[in-house]
């Protein structure tokens, strides 16, 4: 039985062997895989030990007291929320093998190829064809809003193997590489001025079936898995008061008092309620998870939090009064990490619009509530038995 | 904030849940309540018997030694939820949290308080059910000994055996019922009646100082009245998500046309966010710490999210909703009435403005 003594001491092991002081960041960050500590409750051999999830943070605070590099998860999001839970339900030995330990080290760096032009809400109805030509599949379409792709080794990929089964049936799922000369990544600028995501064009991608993930045609399925992690990955922060959009806005209302109307003081008030409300609910749920008492407020979180960052940095902005006028940096820039809260209340404003788009649209995470959580009747559909090629677009 | 509050319901929560909801199913039926709420005994004195006395629950925040259950405001809330779920015409917020809080305040009302605990007796604080934490309230006058004055706006005061009674010399006074006057006024939310008291020369007994009494007393009413609106909420979430699946129109569910779909989902994630809300501020009163903040936040989100479920409730079931017959009115009113009590959405914001440092212009 490992227990979280176990971990610390097996933790204090792996930083005698490797003093973080003098090893290499990525030699440590190896070593710690190798030892089973770099996610607990992957199995021994692939990084874990095959613990519970929740044993994670003893090892972190263990290994980040004693100054030891971590694998800079914010950089390599995809990758550790998304990829990997996938892989590991569905990759074979070999897949796991080879893929999960640079993964997991930031090595190689993973992007998302699902979204396309004509596949947003409706994902299902992805058009990007892959066609069997001997042990490979030669791979062709046009993916949106990658972020990362530009930074990546590798790809999880979606693509239409049958177009003449409906949409659901057709799917499967591939690991692409980033670097085959079929991939182009253009950027796509975005209504705040930089490129944080990509869109790729894929040309004659050649991938060999070896990097099929799950069964052919059972796509749709395997995609369930990266989704719902990413879910997961949402509902999963925990915040302090006054922690997300809602603290640039109380700070500049206390230092600043020239700026206050009494229109502003009940709209900020009201704002500050509900965001606080909103932190208690993560934190509701967190503690569910953590009692093993998952409930489905999950759901709705990222529902709340896309209203919330809206309506706050608008009232930001408005607070700035002339500064409001202004707006820090227009360049085209492609940055590495996504940051909501960085930079500017304009930025903040413009960035916002999109957290009800991206992840699920706020329009379409209401329909899943009402049926998964509420159990109401789903619309009358008429996609659900016509082959993909015979589909409306 | 070092420490974060524990949002969950324990074992013994769920249990008490359970029991209650099972008194509840038994003992209180909708019709019932309406046809009850406009006769002359609009409270039912034998459902509180078996709750306050049977169960025991009205002692459930007096210390063992001081005649109670020993638990906390944390279980207290948990049967409100239930009573709000319910609309249950019964003094428990009135009796088993604010004046048995006031009490707890008092120098010298133990042995009302343990007369409230037990059930034999039940109590209420005369001031103004509309009253926030921390407002200005009413007081009589105490003249040779005896008090002066009237008192409107006091909710369950017509099945109190005993009043508590601030006085212009800052006591806070026990005044046995029968020694006012006691007129019922016309109330909107019948399933707790406000009635005007008043003294004409009626003989009390000081317990303490009024101020610190009534503070705390209004503040634990605030905090645990979200768990109130919680169940209110809940009910009419619950009822309508019910109505909705099983009413058809155009040759379908109701529920299934996404323009309702989606009014619906958004009230459940407010009735989500009301738990937490309403769970914060029933550990910040069990705790004491954080609790003005916690229960400002409570009472300034609980109303609105209240008040839009049973309006919502009432749209959606069409024009049943709109009849007398149909229990929804119950609800409505009860959320409305309780978005005044113990301080507006707005009082409660205004508070936290102080509170949290920010201030007005």
């Amino acid at each position: 039985m490992t227990d979280a003594a176990e971990l610390r001491r097996r933790a204090q092991e792996l930083l005698a062997a490797h003093p973080p002081a003098e090893t290499e960041r990525l030699d440590f960050l190896r070593a710690r895989f190798d030892a089973g500590l770099a996610w607990v409750h992957f199995p021994e051999g692939l990084g874990g030990l095959g613990v519970p999830r929740s044993l994670q943070v003893v090892v972190d605070a263990e290994l980040e007291a004693a100054g030891a590099p971590d694998n800079d998860p914010r950089r390599i999001g995809i990758g550790l929320g998304m990829a990997a839970p996938t892989i590991l339900q569905y990759g074979t030995e070999e897949q796991k093998r080879r893929f999960l330990k640079p993964l997991w080290t930031g090595e190689e760096v993973w992007c998302q190829l699902f979204s396309e032009p004509g596949a947003g809400s409706d994902l299902a109805a992805l058009g990007t064809r892959a066609v069997r030509e001997g042990e490979d599949w030669v791979v062709n379409g046009q993916k949106v809003w990658t972020s990362s792709a530009h930074l990546a080794r590798w790809a999880i990929l979606i693509a239409r193997t049958d177009p003449d089964v409906p949409k659901h049936r057709g799917i499967t799922y591939f690991l692409c590489d980033m670097t085959d000369p079929g991939v182009e990544v253009r950027p796509l600028r975005q209504i705040t001025g930089e490129a944080e995501f990509n869109e790729v064009f894929l040309t004659d991608v050649r991938i060999p079936d070896s990097r099929r993930l799950g069964e052919v045609g059972d796509g749709w399925r395997v995609a369930q898995t990266t989704l719902n992690n990413e879910r997961v990955a949402i509902g999963g922060m925990r915040l302090p008061r006054e922690g997300g959009m809602i603290g640039p806005v109380a700070k500049t209302w206390r230092e600043r008092p020239a700026l206050r109307t009494h229109d502003l003081h009940q709209r900020l008030l009201k704002l500050w309620v509900e965001a606080e409300v909103a932190r208690l609910t993560g934190e509701r749920l967190r503690q569910q998870l953590v009692a093993g008492q998952p409930g489905p407020e999950g759901a709705g979180m990222k529902l709340a939090f896309a209203r919330l960052n809206q309506e706050i940095s608008g009232l930001e902005v408005e607070l700035r009064g002339e500064e409001g006028l202004l707006y820090d940096d227009w360049t085209m820039r492609r940055p590495e990490l996504v940051d909501f809260t960085g930079r500017d209340a304009g930025y903040r404003y413009l960035r916002s619009k999109g957290n009800s788009i991206e992840g699920g649209t706020s329009e379409v995470l209401l329909n899943i509530v009402a049926e998964r959580v509420l159990g109401l009747p789903a619309e009358p559909r008429t996609d659900k038995d016509v082959a993909w090629k015979d589909l409306s677009r | 904030m070092s420490t974060q509050p524990d949002l969950l319901y324990s074992e013994e929560e769920e249990a008490l849940r359970a029991a209650v909801r099972d008194l509840l199913t038994d003992h209180c039926d909708v019709a019932g309540v309406i046809a009850r709420v406009e006769s002359a005994s609009p409270h039912d004195p034998s459902l509180w018997k078996a709750l306050a006395d049977g169960m025991g629950l009205a002692g459930l925040l007096v210390p063992e030694d001081r005649g109670g259950q020993g638990a906390t405001p944390r279980e207290a809330a948990v049967v409100l939820e239930e009573l709000g779920r319910a609309v249950a015409p019964v003094p428990y917020l009135t009796s088993a949290v604010v004046a048995t809080e006031a009490l707890l305040a008092c120098e010298d009302g133990d042995e009302l308080l343990a007369g409230l605990a037990s059930g034999r007796r039940t109590g209420a604080l005369a001031v103004g059910l509309h009253t926030a934490p921390g407002a200005a309230f009413t007081t009589v006058r105490l003249q040779s000994g005896a008090l002066h004055g009237r008192l409107t706006g006091i909710a369950d005061a017509a099945v109190a055996d005993v009043l508590l009674v601030p006085a212009d010399d800052g006591g806070l006074y026990a005044v046995e019922a029968d020694a006012v006057t006691l007129t019922p006024q016309t109330s909107l939310d019948l399933t707790r009646p406000v009635a005007e008291v008043t003294l004409d020369g009626a003989r009390g007994h000081r317990l303490g100082d009024a101020e610190p009494a009534v503070r705390r007393a209004l503040r634990a009413g605030a905090g645990l009245l979200a768990s109130e609106q919680l169940g209110v909420a809940d009910w009419a979430l619950t009822e309508t998500v019910r109505y909705l699946k099983d009413r058809k129109q155009f040759n379908r569910p109701v529920g299934g046309f996404q323009a309702l779909k989606h009014r619906l989902a958004q009230l459940w994630l407010e009735v989500v966010h009301l738990r937490a809300a309403a769970r914060g501020a029933a550990d910040a009163l069990a705790t004491g710490e954080d609790a003005d903040v916690a229960v400002a936040v409570a009472q300034a989100y609980a109303a609105p999210v209240a008040v839009r479920a049973a309006e919502e409730a009432l749209q959606l079931h069409g024009g049943i909703g709109m009849t007398w017959e149909h229990p929804v009115h119950l609800y409505l009113k009860r959320a409305k009435a309780d978005s005044i009590a113990y301080g507006t959405a707005g009082a409660h914001r205004e508070a936290l403005a102080g509170l949290v440092d920010l201030r007005a212009p």
